[in-house]
């Protein structure tokens, strides 16, 4: 998925001039095309992330659109307050990428688990939020924030996810869309992210007739989606490789709750929220043991 | 140099009236940084109130953001405020005028107030004019206090390796921080020696006087010797009102009516 947006991006930098990349002294191995390829619009900053936001503004003012890039936590918590203050508040024209989202880095830390961004971010007005769920969204995502004016942020996992849109995502890819990975009834399982992935490995080995659809945008959803889901199915489920506090699930919880209180649906739907349950995990283990381990299953339900 | 004088004098005024009608703080900062925001804006800037977003302006990225009266007085002063009224507008329910400065203000490059903010920002900008080969200049007024900010750091190391010559910082040295002397808090010695060891060429000047000022800022300006250029100002929080010079209790008190008549007198007698 990294590779698949990188890429995305180096062949978007062609047509789009305005296109620049920071990175943070991370990205060995996969941001060299695009050094090689545009060495004026490409800087190292270093180890700096405050200031490698405060100049992606600086450059941003001038008419370039942003992209910064690191790790996890270190482009988006780290410089929490240049984001709010700096690119939100400035409308700039910032995208922030992070890879690793969850625990893509699994056994190296709490320090490299980014478990906390989706709330983060999602708070600072006009920061649209992007956690793809395969390398097919990871390239949607690229597109979409490479003419997108305004803040971003494109939450990565790392490699190895495999694709799970067979169609063409043109068209229905936009902030507050859900994109169907999987038709049923009854239940519907919401995800953001590369979890996805694993979620529909357990629905298809439980041979469950669930639905399973993907929000690559999180927060801002469409009120008519949202008033389809509530009529259609009985129980919705959400999942996400991030913290339950103020997460995804969160946000789906809100969005519905808000429908309900404006006398939009007549019920307020039945939210199961699948998250960490507000903890670090600070034992080693792959991506898929602290899945496990953070109770990242549909195995209770 | 006259004219610098009667500018600063203006905007002193000006910041007085403002902060006392108002109630609000950062009188001292705002006459410790008087004579520079004098001398850049009347005579170093290219920057018009006729086309204030003008692509070949320089850019001026105002870090201290607290000291917020002297730079809303100046760009009145200048004409970017026309149809304003500064007095009626300064911190009123509804107004962009905050009392930390305001991008959505006429004139203002940047939004600040949170510290460490701008010379990142501007050394951003000072990239964007080097990689398109073009020649305006950015500047970044700092003070001493928000020198702690290690995001600073971060920007120095990063304007030297770039070789940033179009982007000049000056330092308002005024040697007080909000809970004290600077060299008490987290002194800053030697500040001209650090910024020499980044890679920056450094200047040091009495920033009260406006003929020094304007001959430093002036060359600094024009020069392109692959280096980011910083003036250590040094300054006296408070200038000009001899009750309010190098006290603390001016970072944060509005003038009673009293202080603004007494004030009012020391500042027109000069």
């Amino acid at each position: 998925m990294r590779n698949a947006f990188i890429n995305a991006l180096v062949e978007l930098a062609d047509v789009h001039k305005n296109i620049f990349l920071l990175c943070g002294d991370l990205g060995y191995s996969v941001l060299e095309p695009f050094a090689e390829n545009y060495p004026d619009r490409f800087v190292n900053v270093g180890i700096a992330e405050q200031n490698m936001t405060q100049v992606a503004v600086g450059l941003a003012r001038e008419g370039f659109n942003v992209f910064t890039y690191s790790i996890g936590n270190f482009p988006t918590l780290r410089c929490m307050e240049q984001i709010r203050y700096d690119v939100c508040y400035h409308e700039a024209n910032v995208k922030i990428v992070a890879v690793g989202g969850g625990y893509a880095y699994g056994p190296q830390g709490v320090s490299h688990h980014t478990t906390e961004d989706l709330a983060m971010l999602r708070v600072l007005p006009g920061m649209l939020v992007c956690a793809p769920a395969d390398p097919a969204e990871a390239i949607a995502a690229a597109h979409f924030m490479a003419t997108h004016r305004g803040p971003g942020y494109v939450r990565l996992n790392k490699t190895g996810e495999p694709v799970l849109h067979s169609q063409d995502l043109a068209g229905r890819f936009g902030p507050g869309q859900f994109l169907p990975i999987r038709d049923g009834e009854g239940t519907l399982v919401l995800t953001t992210g590369a979890i996805a992935h694993r979620i529909l490995a357990e629905i298809n080995t439980a041979r469950l007739n669930w639905a399973l659809w993907s929000a690559p945008f999180v927060g801002a959803y469409d009120c008519e989606a949202l008033l389809s889901i509530a009529k259609h199915f009985s129980r919705i489920v959400t999942v996400e490789e991030h913290q339950l506090n103020g997460g995804f699930g969160s946000s789906i919880v809100e969005s519905l709750n808000d429908l309900y209180a404006a006398g939009h649906c007549h019920e307020m739907p039945r939210v199961t929220r699948i998250a960490v349950p507000n903890v670090f995990i600070g034992r080693s283990g792959t991506q898929e043991y602290l899945r496990d381990a953070a109770g990242l299953t549909l195995a209770g339900l | 140099m006259t004219s610098y004088i009667d500018f600063a004098r203006q905007i002193r005024l000006r910041s007085l009236e403002l902060c006392s009608a108002k109630k609000t703080s950062h009188l001292g900062g705002a006459f410790s940084v008087a004579d520079i925001l004098a001398v850049l804006y009347g005579g170093v800037l290219d920057i018009s109130a006729a086309d204030p977003r003008a692509v070949t302006r320089d850019r001026l990225f105002y870090s201290k953001g607290h000291a917020c009266t002297a730079l809303y007085a100046t760009l009145e002063a200048q004409g970017f405020l026309s149809e304003i009224d500064l007095l009626e507008e300064f911190t009123k329910d509804g107004s962009y005028f905050t009392s930390h400065v305001n991008h959505n203000v006429n004139g203002i490059e940047l939004s600040t107030g949170s510290l460490g903010h701008a010379l990142g920002v501007g050394a951003g900008s000072a990239l964007a004019g080097k990689r398109r080969g073009l020649d305006w200049n950015v500047f970044v007024i700092l003070s001493d206090g928000e020198l702690d900010e290690g995001s600073n750091w971060e920007a120095i190391l990063f304007a030297a390796h770039h070789r940033l010559d179009n982007l000049v910082a000056i330092v308002d040295y005024n040697k007080i921080q909000s809970f004290g002397e600077v060299s008490q808090v987290m002194g800053l010695e030697p500040l001209t020696d650090k910024f020499k060891a980044f890679g920056w060429e450094v200047a040091e000047v009495d920033g009260h006087s406006t003929s020094e000022l304007e001959s430093v800022l002036q060359g600094l300006k024009r020069s392109r010797r692959g280096h980011p250029k910083c003036v250590v100002a040094h300054t006296v929080k408070g200038k000009g009102v001899s009750f309010m010079e190098n006290s603390l209790m001016w970072h944060y008190r509005s003038p009673s009516v009293a202080d603004l008549a007494a004030a009012r007198v020391e500042l027109e007698r000069g």
